[in-house]
């Protein structure tokens, strides 16, 4: 009976998320931060003290960056602490909230230690602590958003967490050379080529599982974010490869790195908004699951 | 997962469960008067949309949103009202479908289940409400529902999320919402969920019988994405014709999914870093 128009005036049928550039800043610096902690673990199993340390002060940077950057994008930011009110399973902000808050806190006491050298017990297990909550850090980012009706993230929902996961190193791996002495440079550079490449191979994989919801990631603003991320990613890696033994290389592709994954972040959040303004996203997905099942 | 909805009574209240209420919005006998908007607006003590001009019908509103907990689409449409068998059609060439729309009050409701605070709550009758006071604008929820409905309020710094709640000061002592109380054709009933379901069976076949061939009861399935709504429709033609999604799903409903992904991430996240220091110094 449907001839005439499948949708509203053109109208969304979801909300679009309210979410502000904080939120794609604290992606990039909650995945930094959680994939240097883990580094910083594995570092100071192999033997070597000074990377974990260089390590664990970069995630202790950048997780304290986190928890401002998210207060500041809450509609009511003197309330933040209701976050620790209850502890939810089903919502993924709420688990996120909590393993921030040790991760965190864990990583912030590791590189106390380090710096004031006291503590070394406490500070070691701080670091392990840290180190092994750093992958979920990094990755409950993905489930967050895919947690929603936004076409763009919750139909990417098998492949989101693995370009979070492959950013994350990518950053993690790029901050933590520039930190490095000379000497400790091999492990993050390493981490940060491999992370890139496995940004690009991901978001790839994903944007084509996507099919036409892919759309919105090629479209608008979210596009040239992707398409930029792409450019600095490669050219990243390649300068990171190439800079083995020319610092000055080195240095710019670590930050073409980090300028990737940062571009990549807002390519996934605005291709959110990008998918649920328009009632097609939505709808048509829906609409063709129905066909599906009342043919089967 | 664990599941924290039941059919008919809400889990969690022991002796204290009502049953559970709801609304049947039969849009076949909607007028497009806007009294449930107004009456909404009264009750609730919600700011005015401002005085916007669509061109969009007779909807002025738009949508659903922190400010606008009832919203009347109006639907204009070049086929007749209804076909009988025999003759085609009623002789109008053109037929005009109106809708009170609302929060569908989800058994399994997105909002709830993502909100890190545990500001949205299950009530005792089985509604799905925000508490004002404990609400700190995370904006989590919005995304998270289907149907668009749930929204932050900018105005004067509000920054919280604001919804329908199927006036929960009104129902938990044995009042009927503003909305249904204003309708002057009941095209909103207010009742007990159960009884609602049976009612609108009985008037999805009437209405059938009439002629209109696009009829159809929308969310009164218990075992659909949201497993069944606490507010459902009976629309005249598809969904999105309304701006409703054919096909709504609790996005929580995956969340295994999500976290298995997640977790093989982590796994390989993990497993990269190692590699990364397998190699020489250097």
């Amino acid at each position: 009976m449907s001839d005439h128009r499948p949708d509203y005036y053109g109208r969304p049928v979801i909300k679009q998320p309210v979410w502000k550039a904080e939120i794609g800043w604290y992606f990039f610096s909650g995945g930094l931060g959680g994939a240097a902690a883990t580094l910083a673990l594995v570092s100071r199993l192999a033997g070597r003290r000074d990377l974990a340390r260089r390590a664990t002060l970069v995630s202790a940077l950048a997780l304290s960056a986190s928890p401002p950057l998210l207060i500041k994008d809450l509609g009511r930011p003197k309330r933040f602490l209701y976050m620790f009110r209850v502890l939810r399973p089903t919502s993924p902000m709420s688990l996120g909230s909590w393993v921030l808050g040790a991760a965190g806190t864990a990583a912030g006491a590791a590189a106390g230690s380090d710096l004031l050298d006291v503590a070394p017990v406490a500070g070691e297990t701080a670091r392990a602590v840290a180190g092994l909550l750093g992958p979920a850090i990094s990755t409950y980012t993905a489930v967050l958003i895919s947690d929603t009706s936004v076409p763009a993230w919750h139909e990417a929902r098998r492949d989101l967490p693995l370009v979070f996961a492959a950013g994350s190193a990518a950053s993690a791996g790029a901050a933590v050379w520039l930190a490095a002495p000379a000497g400790e440079r091999g492990p993050p550079r390493r981490l940060a080529i491999a992370g890139a490449a496995g940004e690009l191979l991901a978001a790839h994989r994903m944007e084509t599982a996507l099919g036409e919801l892919g759309e919105p990631y090629r479209r608008g603003r979210p596009g040239r974010y992707a398409r930029a991320a792409r450019r600095a990613l490669a050219g990243g890696a390649a300068l990171m490869t190439a800079g083995r033994r020319r610092p000055l290389l080195g240095r710019v592709g670590a930050g073409l790195i980090l300028a990737g994954t940062v571009c990549e972040r807002f390519a996934i959040l605005r291709a959110g908004n990008l998918s649920a303004d328009d009632p097609r996203y939505t709808v048509d997905p829906q609409r063709e699951r129905i066909a599906g099942r009342v043919t089967s | 997962m664990a599941r924290f909805e039941t059919e008919s009574r809400p889990a969690g209240y022991d002796g204290a469960a009502r049953e559970r209420v709801g609304f049947f919005t039969d849009t076949s006998v909607c007028i497009g008067c806007k009294a449930c908007e107004v009456a909404c607006k009264e009750w609730n003590l919600l700011p005015e949309d401002g005085f916007v001009f669509t061109a969009e019908s007779y909807d002025n509103t738009g949508a659903l949103g922190s400010e606008t907990w009832r919203h009347v689409a109006f639907i204009e449409q070049d086929v007749p009202l209804i076909q009988t068998a025999g003759d085609g059609d009623d002789g109008n060439p053109m037929r005009w479908l109106m809708s009170s729309d609302v929060c569908k009050h989800c058994t399994s409701a997105a909002c709830l289940n993502v909100c890190p605070t545990g500001a949205l709550f299950r009530t005792e009758l089985g509604t799905v409400v925000v508490q004002d006071d404990i609400c700190n604008g995370c904006g989590m929820c919005v995304p998270a529902c289907p149907f668009g409905v749930i929204a932050r309020r900018e105005r004067d710094g509000d920054g919280r999320a604001w919804k329908c709640t199927l006036c929960y000061d009104r129902t938990k002592d044995g009042l009927t919402p503003a909305c249904a109380a204003a309708c002057p054709t009941e095209s909103i009933q207010y009742g007990p969920l159960d009884e609602l379901r049976g009612r609108a069976a009985q008037r999805l076949e009437s209405v059938q019988q009439q002629g209109f061939a696009g009829a159809r009861l929308y969310g009164e399935d218990p075992e659909d994405g949201v497993d069944g709504f606490g507010a459902f429709f009976l629309l005249l033609d598809e969904p999105q014709v309304y701006g409703l999604p054919p096909d709504p799903v609790d996005p929580t409903k995956r969340l295994g999914e999500m976290w298995g992904a997640a977790a093989a991430a982590g796994a390989a996240l993990a497993l990269g870093v190692a590699a990364s220091l397998l190699g020489r110094r250097g």
